[in-house]
């Protein structure tokens, strides 16, 4: 998934700009001659073994050395990375981006180098892979592999996890006040077409692929299309339902909801949990048209020189414990059933979305795929939106 | 090599590269260098690749390929965007308007107070720029929101029975724009006003004209120069603003800013961002040229004489 701002931040709201600036000094710092690079293990008996003193035949080199990875502000424990480092003696250097765009324009300016690790939403992961600057995972060196959930490795923008690991998924659906409303939701009409009491008190996504999202599923579309008629159709329905609208917000749309400004928001699950931590009668659900599917991923980049110690970083995150502190610190799901199992009891009583299975999230949506060369028309079909009067 | 050491004569430096006077010419590589070269690696390399970008286009995964093509001109004339253009012009306008009318009685306030206060005041007036534009934007929609101080207050006064639809529109754009510039103008109006000779006041009222006489035939003309920079100031920043749309305007309407963050951040189309951040900085360029043309058309009259 991929609104445009920090992600999982419970830094309420205040968007951070200036994290850019930092992240990209961050960068500059960050340039990936980490360390002594470790050959990465071979398969096979070819490896001369003066270039491997350490390792003893049949035994697969230790991973070590220092890999850098960038990620979302916040969106991970905060005691992930030492605990990684204290057990395996990999140093980690951590960036921060602020969006997928943002990280993708620093691996554009690098040729595809950079970093070792980059977190990105599924559709991001899709286009490194086709700019070949993904690197092949070896799902031989990933034993905790197993763990994750078999639908997360049939999802179609990188089926059996070639090259990303998914680190979060989850819907977008309706956030409400069910204290301000006289009905239940249940359709993204009552969002597109509003009924009275809602007029003026309504929010949607302002990030392009969740701004078309609803009418795309309403009018019985892919959320893919590339379609300029259905797009077209999308585009009616939107500028329609825009003169009801309060706003276009990616990042304050829950506050929204708990100030009662609005009262029914277009919302991702795991943001509307932070409305619902502040008001128990903030509710979400995902309507009967469907959802999409998002997922946040892990990449390993090509242009690694660190691959052993980079496999053991994704390995450590499928980990089920270190998949429930995730969990639990984002409200997000993991698709590692071992590690929504381990989550407090508690949290899934409070955030209900936050128990969705696997099972259930794959009936509700597709995953977002990279638009290929129809970005420019759902970029300019946006601009027709939100420029519209 | 003398020359190196010996102390430039104040007139020799205002006359065009000495004849032959190779040191010299070394001296002022000097002194020029470090600005020259800043100038060089951040503004003009620069916009060399903006422009050259601005004649590729978008790779099918982003990134830029790099064939030759007029294209991005052509799209960048469709009427969808020359009306977000359009719509950024108008709101910079009243924006840069609504700051003069502001800005001008303060700074005339300040520059008319006794020495010992001006700093304390102008103090005061920057004071807002030691916090983050960011912080600040945020600020409004805590008192301009439905549910917010300003709605509240009349609501509680009993003055309005429906909150006042404040926020998400072309008048919140406005106000947090003119809030965040306002310094911008009130500066140099300050420099121009306090410059002026408060002799020329007194004579004006002595030889019988009424304050506002004086104000409109003396004082406008003789601070042309700080309204022309104070309004460049704040109707520049203004145009390719995109935070204050997208905070205050709730994203509803877009400036051409926003425009331009958007083929960069969410579209990945670099080739076309960069060709819609040219059209703009080639609208800028008119500006600054008129802006020279007013204050050189005003200087034989103008403030320097006082």
């Amino acid at each position: 998934m991929a609104e445009t701002e920090v992600r999982g931040t419970r830094a309420r709201g205040v968007r951070t700009w200036a994290a850019v600036g930092v992240a990209a000094l961050l960068v500059a710092a960050a340039c990936s001659s980490a360390g002594a690079p470790t050959p990465p293990p071979t398969e096979g008996a070819t490896t001369p073994p003066e270039q491997t003193p350490a390792a003893t035949p049949g035994e697969t080199p230790k991973p070590s050395g220092k890999i850098v990875i960038s990620n979302w502000d916040l969106y991970m424990p905060a005691d992930l990375i030492p605990n990684f480092t204290a057990e395996t003696g990999i140093e980690v250097e951590l960036a921060l981006h602020t969006t997928n765009e943002d990280i993708m324009g620093k691996i554009e300016a690098a040729n595809g180098g950079g970093f070792d690790i980059v977190f990105v939403s599924a559709p991001f992961a899709e286009a490194l892979t086709k700019r070949g600057w993904a690197a092949k995972l070896d799902h031989g060196q990933l034993p905790n592999f197993a763990n994750l959930a078999p639908e997360a490795s049939q999802l179609d923008y990188d089926p059996g996890n070639q090259y990303s690991i998914p680190y979060t998924w989850g819907t977008t659906g309706l956030c409400y006040r069910s204290d301000l409303l006289s009905f239940t939701p249940d359709s993204w009409n009552d969002l597109l077409k509003p009924r009275e009491e809602l007029k003026g008190k309504i929010t949607m996504l302002a990030t392009d692929r969740w701004l078309m999202l609803p009418a795309l599923l309403v009018l019985g579309y892919s959320i893919n299309t590339t379609n300029p008629t259905e797009l077209e159709q999308a585009k009616e329905l939107l500028l329609e339902t825009k003169k009801s609208l309060l706003a276009y917000d990616d990042t304050t749309f829950y506050s929204k909801l708990v100030s009662g400004e609005a009262s029914l928001v277009e919302a991702w699950d795991g943001w509307c949990n932070y409305g619902i931590a502040e008001n128990a009668d903030i509710k979400y659900v995902v309507p009967k048209e469907g959802s999409d599917l998002w997922s946040d991923t892990l990449v390993i980049l090509e242009s690694s020189t660190n691959k052993p110690a980079a496999h053991a970083f994704l390995d450590y995150v499928l980990r089920p414990e270190v998949g429930k502190a995730i969990a639990e610190l984002v409200y997000y799901k993991v698709p590692n059933p071992k590690a929504m199992a381990l989550v407090d009891p508690a949290l899934l009583a409070q955030f209900p979305n936050l128990g969705m299975t696997a099972d259930e999230l794959t009936r509700f949506g597709q995953p977002e795929r990279d638009l290929g060369d129809a970005a420019p028309l759902w970029a300019k079909i946006v601009v027709e939106i939100t420029a519209g009067q | 090599m003398d020359d190196v050491l010996a102390p430039a004569p104040a007139p020799a430096a205002r006359r065009p590269v000495q004849e032959g006077s190779m040191g010299r010419t070394f001296r002022r590589l000097v002194l020029l260098g470090p600005g020259l070269a800043w100038w060089l690696v951040f503004l003009v390399v620069p916009l060399l690749v903006v422009l050259a970008y601005s004649f590729f286009h978008r790779g099918t995964y982003g990134g830029v390929v790099f064939d030759f093509t007029l294209d991005n001109y052509v799209r960048a004339l469709d009427p969808l965007y020359l009306n977000v253009l359009w719509f950024s012009l108008r709101v910079a306008v009243i924006t840069t308007m609504v700051a003069l009318l502001i800005g001008y009685p303060a700074a005339y306030f300040i520059a008319t107070r006794p020495r010992r206060w001006r700093t304390p005041l102008l103090i005061l007036i920057i004071l807002p720029f030691w916090t983050s534009f960011l912080i600040r934007t945020y600020a409004w929609i805590v008192l301009l929101n439905r549910e917010g101080l300003i709605n509240r207050s009349l609501m509680g006064l009993g003055i309005i029975d429906q909150p006042l639809p404040l926020l998400y529109n072309e008048f919140a754009i406005v106000i947090g724009l003119v809030y965040g510039y306002l310094p911008l103008m009130i500066l140099p109006l300050y420099a121009a006003i306090e410059r002026l000779n408060p002799e020329l006041r007194e004579a004006a009222t002595n030889l019988g004209a009424r304050p506002i006489k004086v104000f409109f035939t003396l004082t406008v003309p003789l601070t042309l120069q700080g309204i022309v920079a104070g309004c460049i100031f704040v109707f520049v920043p203004s145009l390719g603003n995109f935070i204050v749309p997208d905070l205050l305007g709730g994203g509803r309407s877009i400036m051409v800013g926003n425009l331009i963050q958007g083929q960069f951040l969410k579209a990945r189309d670099w080739p076309f961002g960069a060709t819609l951040a040219l059209v703009l900085i080639a609208l800028m360029l008119v500006l600054l040229v008129v802006q020279a043309r007013i204050i050189n058309r005003d200087r034989p009259a103008g403030a320097d004489a006082s």
